[in-house]
């Protein structure tokens, strides 16, 4: 029985005196593909920073791959197999884009190396292109390729999208879905948070969404597809 | 003109200095996001700790090569004790305790060195100076202070352009809370750059000392000098502390010997034409 990738039990966060998450148990298995939906200020990035260590519940508990990380800071989550591609991408602008990539390159616990540089530059032929290039004279979507490229070089079990097409044209989002489901498909579990219903149904194995800081909705995609009156109400415009 | 030369090549060989003493307090301004008052402090000790340490090597690069080790340590215990606690605080407080060390650190001083100004001798193979003109002679000193400044300038570069510690320093100017994600302990980069940042304003410290006695409270014009270097070259950046302190040295310089009456007005006047052209400093994040 293998642990789950992510398991976080009851989990609560404040920001100041706002109550934000409100006891939220979630869970991904290893491998698995998880969508996490919701509207504007639901609770989405909270939860996503609260999982990585970026945000400090008040209570609850949080496991990676089984071992209790519940205390340990960001960047002991991130050696331990957790990457996150943050909402605004997180770019470094005074490093090159080879050196956003090779930041935190690292091996994984086992010693190995599933995305070596040259394995992300295949993935995205474009970073191959302008690797000398500054950050900050990257395209929207570049930058977006170069987070995700930049969290495969750290070897995760476990990967965290917010928001990885906002602003993106569709021919591009197009393709960072590509990209996203062969990660996924090697074997990275994944927590996608998305605005776009219908190709987050195509990519997930399972679907949540949040709405005022708890989790409403946990099933399959046939299933969520089916519940219009579910979309209307937690989704829809 | 032999006068405005002098004044020049003093002005080039105090901005080295004053760069010194600002790389620190722009580093852990613009990574740590601390106000650091007392980082004049770790100046005045550098001085000190050239004072005592010269009684006993009688040598004041041999002063350097202990007083810049003691300095780091000294900036890691700091950290520890009380700079790690004002990371989540806003700039109030960290304006208040780093003003509370400043008086400690004074205190501390008078207690240790006394009050009265001492000088610190220039070693015996750098007396004397290099020929102007018939009555005017540059000393090897200010030369060799100012040409280690430059090494130690161009060696920082090196380390931030290309070391890792450099990429991790670049990248934490830019997005403090990213370099965690990725799995760097900030904790541990931000006492590695706080403590360098003593290490280098003690440095500028340890090699003024001869240059003028050695008096509390010599830290404190170092401080306002280098807060205004950090605001004309960009907080956070190396480069714009390298190029502000030597654009305020010779405007200072030259200030004293054009606009005698206006001197000490010159450096702020460089900083609001700065400001006004480039809000965000030669080399700030566009603002
Ligand atoms: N740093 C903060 N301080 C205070 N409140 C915050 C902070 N960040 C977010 N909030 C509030 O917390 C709530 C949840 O925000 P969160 O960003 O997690 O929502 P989200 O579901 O990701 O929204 P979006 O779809 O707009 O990205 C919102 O009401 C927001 O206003
Ligand atoms: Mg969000």
């Amino acid at each position: 029985m293998n642990a789950p990738a992510i398991l976080a039990e009851n989990i609560n966060t404040h920001y100041g005196r706002s109550h934000i998450l409100r006891g939220v148990s979630f869970r991904v298995a290893p491998g698995e593909t998880v969508s996490l939906l919701g509207r504007n200020g639901m609770g989405k990035t909270t939860l996503l920073r609260t999982l990585a260590g970026l945000v400090r519940p008040s209570s609850g508990s949080v496991r990676l791959n089984g071992n209790d990380v519940t205390g340990e800071r960001a960047s002991a989550r991130s050696r331990a197999g957790l990457a996150i591609v943050p909402e605004g991408r997180g770019i470094f602008p005074n490093l090159t884009v080879a050196e956003n990539l090779t930041f935190a390159s690292r091996a994984n616990r086992k010693g190995e190396r599933p995305w070596p540089l040259d394995r992300v530059y295949t993935l995205f032929p474009r970073l191959a292109e302008r690797r000398h290039h500054w950050g900050n004279e990257l395209s929207g979507g570049e930058q977006q390729m170069l987070s995700i490229g930049r969290a495969l070089m750290t070897s995760p079990s476990i990967i965290l999208l917010d928001e990885a097409t906002e602003g993106l044209a569709p021919k591009l989002r197009d393709e960072i879905w590509s990209t996203v489901k062969q990660i996924t498909q090697s074997g990275i579990a994944a927590i996608i948070v998305d605005k776009n219903l219908n190709d987050l149904l195509a990519l997930a194995d399972r679907n949540t969404i949040m709405a005022k800081g708890e989790i409403v909705f946990d099933g399959p995609s046939a299933a969520l597809r089916a519940d219009e009156a579910l979309i209307h109400r937690h989704l829809g415009v | 003109m032999d006068l405005a030369l002098i004044q020049l090549l003093n002005g080039v060989q105090y901005g080295l200095l004053i760069f010194l003493a600002a790389s620190g307090l722009t580093l852990v301004f613009g990574i740590m996001g601390v106000i650091n008052l007392s980082h004049g402090s770790f100046y005045m000790l550098g001085a000190y700790c050239a004072l005592t340490l010269t009684q006993f090597t009688g040598d004041i690069f041999l002063s350097l090569l202990l007083g810049v080790p003691l300095a780091f340590v000294f900036g890691v215990i700091i950290e520890w004790l009380f700079i790690r606690r004002l990371y989540d605080r806003d700039h109030l407080q960290q304006v208040l305790l780093t003003f509370a060390l400043i008086l400690i650190f004074n205190e501390a001083q008078k207690l240790l060195w006394g009050s009265h100004p001492h000088s610190v001798p220039v070693p015996g193979y750098l007396q004397g100076g290099f020929k102007i003109s018939e009555l005017l002679t540059y000393p090897y000193y200010r030369v060799a202070v100012a040409a280690f400044c430059v090494a130690l300038a161009l060696g920082m570069m090196f380390v931030i352009q290309k070391t890792r510690i450099g990429r991790v320093i670049r990248a934490g100017e830019s997005n403090r809370e990213m370099v965690e994600a990725l799995g760097i302990d900030s904790r541990l980069l931000f006492r590695f750059v706080f403590a360098a940042g003593v290490a280098l304003a003690a440095t500028a410290g340890i090699v003024a000392a001869p240059l003028e006695s050695v008096y509390p409270g010599i830290g404190e014009p170092i401080l306002i000098i280098s807060f205004v270097v950090v605001v004309i070259g960009g907080i956070g950046s190396i480069k714009g502390a390298f190029l502000g302190a030597i654009l305020i040295g010779v405007a200072d310089a030259l200030g004293k010997v054009y606009f005698p009456a206006f001197s000490s007005s010159v450096v702020y006047a460089l900083m609001a034409a700065v400001l006004i052209a480039r809000p965000g400093g030669l080399f700030g994040r566009a603002a």
